[in-house]
């Protein structure tokens, strides 16, 4: 089912860092209800892509568009890219919540405290009212029983669980995971993994950057194979994993242990 | 030994000024010293200049140097400039200049505390904070502040225990405080030694406080955080 809007729209992308060219010009549309998994070896740019989207990192040239909405950006003298209005940066970016790699839970603060900060302080919920969102979202990924533990006290698998629970607490129109699992011990991928899916079948909106061949091939709905900061691959999983387009892409699937 | 009780009140009153003086200058050395730490890590070149300059110049000269040079110059100055512009005398307060001087120059040293603690926030977090569409205030207020405390409290306690003790340059410009009676109560009764003590002493109490107070503090900013 395609919108006429689409969710995210991403047009030519590049992205230098110094004489560094890590993305040559990517374009992507991702409809309501996508789960697109983003594959590539290191280097390829596939974590710079997604960081593009949200303005963590400016892009160099291209355009960025969330839901039809283009987000400003202009070229300093220097030539340094910026965004151009700082407002509508931290708007968009109040809908498009990310899972880090490294989870990057506030430290300070206990798994339900997480959970609850962008809420009241971002989107001005009342505490009470986020507290109750924390704690059934907390429900939801298995962490109920931990919701007043920090992260420190958490395991990698629960402290990821939790950046999911935080992400998911400010209702966003698009998740975005970077590598959300590639710190994890084996067996806590899994648990994680599980989370996923689950949000996948719920119909959420998904841009995931993962090294999971298995989730990319059973969950998502398109595979998108990067590399050298192009796009090789761009299909239905069924298309992309057994008739691949790309020399590029076959080698990466004959190296990968699944 | 009478002579020390009958001395006594002078020597709290002088420790009573002692402690305000301290207090009120590590208000102004933490406020200089955030500011110095921002503008040192900002991207305006002139506010890292003049951040630069600050410390490194601050730092760099004796604290008895500065005190001297900030009330009796300061002081020359002001009749100068007052006299041109036809104004009345004006006076300086030995307890304002004594309050300025210290903070001004624990403000440097605050501002490198600062900076090393906000420097040691992991960065994650931070982006973290961006990610999820906090303004930049938000992000340092409740994330790169409390986590930046734990970091910057070991030089923080530091810096205080030696402005607490640098307060005692404040006797130079006049103001009677603990170590200025001291010395008046020993010069008087030919026990300069016995005062001397006496006042070691108060300045241990005053830092031994200080110590139970900043390991308070360090247990409530490190909930969460394994030690190593």
């Amino acid at each position: 089912m395609t919108e006429s809007v689409p969710a995210l729209r991403v047009e030519n992308i590049h992205k230098s860092f110094g004489s560094i060219n890590v993305l040559k010009g990517i374009s992507l549309e991702a409809y309501e209800q996508d789960v697109i998994s983003i594959l590539g070896s290191s280097g390829s740019g596939k974590s710079t892509l997604l960081r593009c989207i949200n303005l963590l990192e400016i892009p160099s040239a291209g355009k960025v568009y969330v839901r039809g909405e283009l987000i400003k950006m202009r070229q300093k003298k220097d030539g340094e890219h910026v965004a151009e209005d700082r407002k509508q940066v931290e708007r968009i970016r109040s809908k498009l919540a990310m899972v880090f790699q490294q989870f990057n839970l506030w430290a300070h603060m206990t798994a339900i405290q997480n959970v609850m900060e962008a809420p009241i302080h971002v989107l001005k919920l009342s505490k009470a009212e986020a507290k109750e969102k924390a704690e059934a979202i907390l429900h939801r990924v298995g962490l109920h029983e931990h919701m007043n533990y920090y992260p420190s006290q958490l395991s990698g698998g629960q402290q990821q669980r939790a950046a999911i629970a935080r992400a998911l607490a400010m209702d966003p129109d698009m998740l975005m995971f970077d590598e959300p699992t590639s710190a994890l011990d084996p067996e806590l991928v899994g648990e994680v993994l599980k989370v996923m899916q689950s949000l996948a079948e719920e119909g959420r909106t998904m841009l995931v950057v993962t090294h999971e061949m298995g989730f990319a091939r059973e969950v998502s709905s398109r595979v998108l194979f990067v590399d050298s900061g192009r796009v090789e691959e761009d299909g239905v999983p069924e298309q992309v994993f057994n008739q691949p387009k790309s020399l590029r892409f076959q080698q990466f699937i004959a190296g990968s242990l699944k | 030994m009478s002579s020390v009780i009958d001395y006594l009140p002078l020597i709290l009153k002088g420790m009573l000024l002692t402690i305000e003086v301290a207090v009120l200058s590590l208000l102004i050395s933490v406020l200089l010293g955030m500011i110095g730490a921002l503008a040192k890590m900002s991207g305006s070149r002139i506010a890292r200049s003049i951040a630069g300059i600050y410390t490194t110049v601050i730092r760099g000269m004796p604290d008895l140097v500065l005190m001297t040079l900030i009330f009796f110059g300061g002081q020359i100055l002001l009749n100068n400039v007052g006299e041109k512009l036809g104004l009345e005398y004006i006076d300086v307060s030995p307890f304002v200049a004594g309050v300025i001087t210290i903070g001004f120059i624990f403000g440097a040293y605050m501002a490198e505390t600062f900076r090393g603690g906000i420097l040691a926030v992991s960065r994650g977090e931070i982006e973290a904070g961006y990610a999820f569409g906090m303004t930049p205030m938000k992000v340092f207020m409740r994330i790169t502040l409390p986590a930046m405390v734990r970091h910057a409290l070991p030089g923080f306690g530091n810096n205080w225990l030696v402005l607490t003790k640098a307060t005692a340059l404040i006797s130079i410009i006049g103001l009677h405080d603990m170590v200025f009676n001291a010395l008046v109560a020993g010069g008087t009764t030919r026990k300069p030694f016995t005062f001397l003590c006496v006042v070691a002493f108060l300045y241990l109490l005053i830092t031994g406080v200080s110590d139970i107070g900043i390991r308070w503090l360090d247990k409530r900013y490190s909930v969460g955080v394994r030690k190593a």
